[in-house]
């Protein structure tokens, strides 16, 4: 061989590279377990079947920010009750916490919805009226949340 | 000719990405065995191509030179075209593999006026670099589902190449680019006569795996979504060595995957191997100094060469000279 060092530098490096998942994971003692969604225990049903809803919710919200913002059409029928075509107000009523539900997932696969640019979640506007104190809390559950995205 | 046979093995491909993906009781070969077996193939396939070409001697520099070497004091030399030390070299050998320098340098020859010219020709370099630099990107945006947590860079990078936030999922850049630049490549070795009299199926077939496997993936993010969270915990899973195969994946992942364990196997017998091979390019990686340093050819060392001089020719052939009357430098009287 010539050049060996040469070639042996680049083989490592190579391989280091490419193997680098399996390192991470075996440093990061990865769990294979998937992501445990803390369900609503009053609501039953949800709008779409679940397993629709697991891959296309996405398009669910996505149509009703079109129809709300652009069309003003707010209200559509599900079964026989009128329900608002809302993520706080809606979807939200029954998965009522962010952390537990939407992030869980989201995390898990690094995704970051621009849902929140606008929406607040709702258990962080539980009360009227924010004290320094929620604002001081608020703070800090977004930050803890970028640490855990990051 | 090329192209006919690369889609035809390109069609059997496609009917056993089916076969795996729709037979159930093959998930578990086309799910977890097939990865590792891709994987092993990659990795020990492509070590063994770079000890292969080291072991070939390098006798002299075969510098391809874009510029003036190193000359005169007063001469100004081109340091990165014309390297002359390692460091000179080392840069030339990064640019080239970051910005393709000597693919930038393409030209076309064309008949203007009746005369031979030859004119710029940016398109390929454009689009090879928009496709690479796709290829690269999406690799590194897929290690969301190679390790848990999420790298921190791959939000970093989903947001950058989700930056115009069209649609939902947001279409990202760089899904555009690798499906544009595969494009490109394609028509150009379809419709430009040149390249297609030149190309082979070994062309042809790259173009269509990458192409396959990109699409199967525009396929599921954007029209047949796919329920992610047992596609990865089967990819976690089997890159933490504890192999689990959910029950409830997608088909069209199995595609997806059998594309891209075949192009892995594929990969180190391909033409793709310019990937390790792009650095052991002796014309792009040899500094220049031909002039200044002697470079003793490593064979005469290696094998001891042992040379046939004149004088043993003379030796061995002496008598059938002596016969046809040739002239001989040392006459031996006793020889007879």
């Amino acid at each position: 061989m010539y050049d060996g060092w040469k070639i042996i530098l680049g083989i490592i490096i190579f391989l280091v590279v490419f193997t680098i998942p399996l390192w991470l994971n075996i440093a990061n003692k990865a769990d294979t377990s998937i992501p445990e969604l803390v369900l609503p225990t009053d609501y039953k049903e949800c709008i779409a079947p679940r397993d629709y809803m697991r891959a296309y919710h996405m398009d669910i919200l996505d149509e009703w920010r079109d129809k709300v913002v652009r069309q003003d059409i707010r209200m559509f029928k599900f079964k026989d009750q009128v329900v608002e075509m809302s993520l706080t107000k809606t979807c939200m009523k029954c998965h009522d916490s962010k952390q537990n539900f939407c992030d869980r997932c989201h995390n898990y696969f690094g995704v970051k919805p621009y849902c929140w640019d606008c929406h607040v979640a709702p258990e962080e506007v539980k009360k009227k009226f924010a004290t320094r104190e929620d604002l001081n809390r608020l703070n800090e559950d977004t930050e803890n949340n970028n640490s855990v995205r990051r | 000719m090329g192209l006919l046979f690369s889609i035809f093995t390109f069609i059997i491909l496609l009917a056993i990405a089916f076969i795996g993906a729709y037979v159930e009781g093959l998930h578990y070969l086309f799910g977890i065995v097939l990865p590792y077996i891709a994987f092993a193939v990659f990795i020990i396939g492509i070590v063994v191509r770079i000890i292969k070409w080291a072991q070939s001697p390098v006798p002299f520099r075969i510098t391809t030179t874009c510029g003036q070497q190193r000359s005169l004091d007063f001469i100004k030399q081109n340091k990165i075209d014309n390297p002359f030390t390692g460091l000179q070299t080392f840069i030339r050998m990064f640019f080239e593999i970051i910005l393709f320098r000597s693919l930038f340098r393409n030209t076309k020859a064309g008949i203007k006026e009746n005369k031979l010219t030859y004119g710029a020709n940016k398109w390929l370099w454009l689009f090879s670099i928009v496709f690479h630099y796709s290829f690269l990107i999406i690799v590194l945006r897929h290690f969301r589902f190679f390790t848990e947590p999420v790298p921190s860079f791959v939000p970093f990078i989903q947001e950058i190449d989700g930056f115009f936030q069209i649609g939902l999922p947001i279409i990202y850049l760089t899904t555009i680019g690798i499906t544009v630049g595969l494009l490109y490549l394609l028509a150009r070795r379809i419709f430009d006569n040149q390249v297609r009299y030149i190309s082979l199926a070994s062309d042809y077939l790259p173009l269509f795996l990458i192409l396959s496997i990109a699409i199967t993936g525009i396929l599921m993010r954007h029209f047949f979504k796919v329920d992610l969270t047992p596609v990865k915990q089967l990819t976690l899973s089997i890159l933490s060595f504890q192999p689990i195969l959910p029950a409830d994946v997608n088909p069209i992942f199995y595609i997806h995957l059998f594309f891209v364990c075949t192009l892995l196997i594929y990969f180190p017998m391909s033409k793709l191997v310019h990937m390790p091979g792009i650095f052991l390019s002796p014309t792009r990686n040899l500094a220049n100094n031909n002039r200044a340093k002697r470079h003793i050819n490593p064979w005469n060392s290696d094998f001891k060469m042992h040379y046939h001089t004149y004088e043993e020719y003379e030796d061995e052939f002496r008598e059938v000279m002596r016969d046809v009357g040739l002239p001989l430098e040392k006459e031996e009287k006793n020889v007879d």
